[in-house]
């Protein structure tokens, strides 16, 4: 079945990767910025992360008859140096028109602290100002559900916001109904340990249905596996799920949503 | 939605559902067995322990969600009154679909 990842660093992972997604069926991959495994010295360095998202990514991915796709921000744990962020955001727009850019993301929280919330609270103002798609990061582990009812406040008390632009990411048991509940669309992320597993997902689509829920495999460079959606794929069937079901969740739902920032090309077989 | 009866869900995890009982009570065993014990546990190891036996708990319930009432034993407080801690206002307000929590 064809399928699209709609979180999944490249950057970080081999050119082997590539062709194994391709034979597995991935046919579009969508990469939200990200940490690097370090905290980066200087608006530069982003600059440069940028240009690797925009040009080079894509031109890995085309080898292997993926289309690629990407996301522009200063990440959570970043943003915990506000004047680097400001830089950061402040470039950004320069980059916005490139093909394949889909919107702002992945922001959010990570510790759940003020100045993630301040730093969120600009890349919503530049999101609303150029009329981007937004893709939220949910923090990790014990910071999830506080921080994850922190960031729907901010989304759901900004009258520019409209839930249908923004994908709530990493949600988990505890916190799907509400991104679900106010509208918002909301992604599964098949990470071993700390996240969630295929079975548990799946479980999650018993629970809440198909509609405006994708899977991902934010396959990076910790511990972590790029085919984790054939995975879920394969669990589904096992359960014997409708295969519309199936393609809905893997394909038609990120593909609807990513279509929406008016970018997204969509795969031709 | 799943077509799965529950003998069937449960033919199909039982051995692997065992699998995993027994790694938790590995682990419990492990921490019997290892250095500085009977000592009670102290501090944030005595913290986590107490988690793992109120999720056992949780295991142990008739209710329908019990994965997610695990993840909320494993989560932090969430305060609706964070803005105000933080010190940070409310811009473009929405009297629409403000929620009060």
């Amino acid at each position: 079945m064809d399928f699209i990842d709609p979180h999944i660093h490249m950057v970080s992972r081999t050119t082997d990767d590539y062709e194994t997604l391709a034979r597995m069926g991935c046919v579009a991959i969508s990469e939200p910025a990200f940490w690097a495994g370090f905290d980066r010295g200087s608006a530069d360095g982003f600059r440069d992360y940028f240009e690797q998202l925009t040009a080079v990514e894509p031109r890995r991915a085309a080898q292997f008859g993926i289309e690629h796709h990407c996301w522009l921000c200063i990440n959570a744990k970043e943003a915990e140096n506000v004047s680097l962020s400001r830089e950061v955001i402040s470039m950004i727009p320069e980059f916005l028109d490139r093909p394949g850019v889909l919107g702002i993301g992945e922001i959010g929280l990570n510790k759940n602290t003020k100045n993630e919330a301040t730093i969120f609270l600009e890349h919503l103002d530049l999101a609303v100002e150029h009329d981007q798609l937004i893709l939220i990061h949910t923090p990790h582990l014990e910071d999830k559900y506080q921080g994850t009812r922190m960031i729907l406040d901010m989304l759901c008390d900004d009258s520019r916001i409209n839930p249908d632009r923004v994908l709530v990411d990493h949600v988990e048991e505890h916190t799907i109904g509400e991104v679900l509940d106010r509208g918002f669309w909301a992604g599964m992320t098949l990470y071993p340990v700390t996240k969630c597993t295929p079975d548990r997902a799946a479980d999650m689509i018993e629970r809440f249905g198909g509609e405006r829920l994708l899977a991902n495999s934010a396959g990076d460079w910790g511990v972590s596996k790029p085919t984790a959606i054939p995975d879920l794929i394969f669990q589904m069937r096992r359960r014997g799920y409708d295969e519309a079901l199936i393609r809905r969740v893997v394909y038609d739902n990120p593909a609807e949503f990513f279509a929406k920032s008016g970018k997204f090309v969509q795969p031709v077989r | 939605m799943t077509s799965h009866t529950a003998q069937t869900v449960l033919d199909e995890c039982y051995l692997e559902t065992r699998a995993k009982l027994l790694e938790i009570a590995a682990v419990l065993d492990r921490v019997d067995r290892a250095e500085g014990t009977p000592a009670p546990l102290t501090g944030g190891a005595a913290a986590r322990r107490d988690q793992i036996s109120a999720a056992i708990q949780i295991l142990l319930r008739d209710a329908p969600d019990r994965a997610e009432l695990i993840q909320q034993l494993f989560s932090r407080q969430y305060d609706p009154q964070w803005r105000s801690t933080f010190g940070l206002q409310v811009e473009h307000a929405a009297s629409s679909n403000t929620r009060e929590n």
